[in-house]
């Protein structure tokens, strides 16, 4: 054991190598892929999140009636690996350097926003 | 005393895995290992059928978590390979940067799981500490601690910026100070010596007839490493495979912690030779035809079996992974040891089952 006592006398006079949790929390990193938000107002519903998302748990629906167009994803199947954030044509899509918070159901994040027109090409 | 069957695992105190094997006993001494596998088999090689070729990469990362990156970093060599894209330098060293880090981390962490199987908590405790730096770099250079999902057909997502690469070399220059302080601990120990020196011997020849893959079959004596196929910047990056001769735990051990401060010294030198330039290359098309792709993992060869059709779907992915190579060496260490030896022995090879069943 004498080969560890240097290693044990300096962790015995060095200060802790945790933190108090709750009470004292790092700062989290700036690249972070912590929470999956969506920009609703931004949003065009192209549904490119839906099609390119590895997990699947993006659904983008347009109802051309009423104008709408619902974004809906499942933070349950989500694998946060942000290439929804990479495709989308918009950046609505974003992700926040925060833990998402812990639920005792299971609730879909569900955003309904208004459908935007094509912008007309100038003529020439 | 008569011959009796003891069941080792699927759940066992130093297990983090389901391995089953069937201890033959008789007093006390192991007379055969009879393994079973398949506890944890969730098909994700099936998940071709119903992923496209980019998809399945965010699949083939969540094939293990501890080589998470090396595992889609061997997928997208693959791919790119069938398809004919040129991946640019820059993304090369990067993902060379990259896997040096998941595979000191991934040692580092067995390197404790280790010290706790023999039952030496407070060597566990240190190796862990120092790995919380790797997995902060990792954190704070991808956005995510283990599944990096960094890489990309043609190339990489993230750039590293400078004052990430100065960061970056700190943490790594206090990482190997804290590495080298318990390097006497690991490798000199009174204690640690009697539990591994001469425990579950696997000689050179059986090493190579048997097929063992990376620390294993290094710490029988054969200088055989993956990396030394020049893959990815591997090519301008100096380097020598480690060996060890005893081929007991000990010399395992050995290899792994010796491998660990080279994997410091070769993210220094991709860190170092990083050219600028584009990240990624751009990918039109789906891959069509088959291919075989190898890269070194933590535990050793992992090889990748590609098969497209010119569909976006691919017609079969297979992965043979290196813990798969390292079961039946395994079985020939065990017969003629103690069956207090028994975990250690198990642990010596890094078994990683998720990988082996996918």
């Amino acid at each position: 054991m004498l080969n560890m006592t240097p290693t044990v006398l300096k962790n015995l006079l060095s200060k802790s190598s945790t933190r108090m949790y709750p009470i004292e929390k790092r700062e989290p990193f700036e690249r972070y892929r912590g929470e999956l938000f969506n920009n609703i107002d931004e949003c065009i519903f192209c549904k490119k999140c839906q099609i390119k998302c590895p997990s699947q748990c993006i659904t983008v629906t347009k109802d051309k009636e009423s104008g709408t167009g619902t974004w809906i994803c499942d933070p349950f199947a989500c694998v946060y690996c942000s290439i929804c954030v990479d495709a989308c044509p918009t950046q609505s899509l974003y992700m926040k350097p925060v833990h998402r918070a812990p639920s005792a159901e299971r609730d879909m994040m569900e955003q309904t926003g208004k459908i935007k027109l094509p912008k007309k090409k100038a003529k020439k | 005393m008569a011959r009796t069957i003891i069941p080792f695992g699927p759940q066992h105190p130093v297990l983090p895995e389901p391995l089953h094997v069937k201890l033959v006993v008789e007093d006390e001494i192991v007379l055969e290992a009879i393994p079973a596998l398949g506890y944890v088999h969730r098909g994700l090689e099936k998940l071709a059928e119903i992923r496209d070729y980019h998809q399945m990469i965010q699949v083939v990362e969540r094939v293990c978590g501890i080589c998470s990156n090396i595992h889609s970093m061997c997928y997208c060599q693959g791919i790119e390979e069938i398809m004919g894209i040129e991946v640019p330098r820059r993304a090369e060293y990067l993902r060379t940067a990259w896997s040096e880090l998941h595979r000191m981390h991934s040692h580092l962490l067995w390197l404790g799981l280790f010290a706790d199987a023999f039952g030496f908590e407070a060597l566990f405790m240190q190796f862990w500490r120092i790995r919380e730096r790797i997995m902060d770099i990792n954190e704070a250079t991808t956005g995510s601690r283990v599944i990096t999902s960094v890489n990309i057909v043609g190339g990489v997502r993230q750039d590293l910026t400078p004052e990430m690469c100065s960061w970056i070399l700190s943490e790594l220059d206090t990482a190997e100070k804290e590495i080298k302080e318990i390097q006497n601990t690991i490798m000199d120990d009174y204690t640690v010596c009697h539990r591994t020196k001469g425990v579950g011997v696997l000689t050179k020849e059986q090493a190579y007839e048997l097929g063992a893959a990376g620390p294993t079959l290094r710490g029988s004596g054969v200088a055989s490493d993956m990396r030394l196929l020049k893959y990815s910047a591997f090519d301008k990056i100096d380097f020598e495979p480690i060996v060890e001769t005893a081929g007991d735990c000990w010399a395992r051990s050995t290899v792994r912690f010796r491998e660990t401060l080279q994997s410091v010294d070769l993210v220094r030198q991709a860190l170092a030779g990083m050219p600028q330039g584009d990240l990624a290359a751009p990918c039109k098309g789906n891959p069509e035809g088959e291919i075989i792709t190898r890269v070194e993992q933590p535990r050793g060869e992992c090889l990748y079996y590609i098969k497209g059709s010119g569909k976006k779907f691919l017609d079969r992915v297979r992965i043979r992974t290196p813990t798969f190579a390292n079961v039946p060496p395994l079985l020939a260490m065990l017969p003629n040891c103690e069956l207090a030896d028994v975990p250690v022995i198990i642990l010596s090879i890094d078994p990683c089952i998720s990988c082996t069943e996918r």
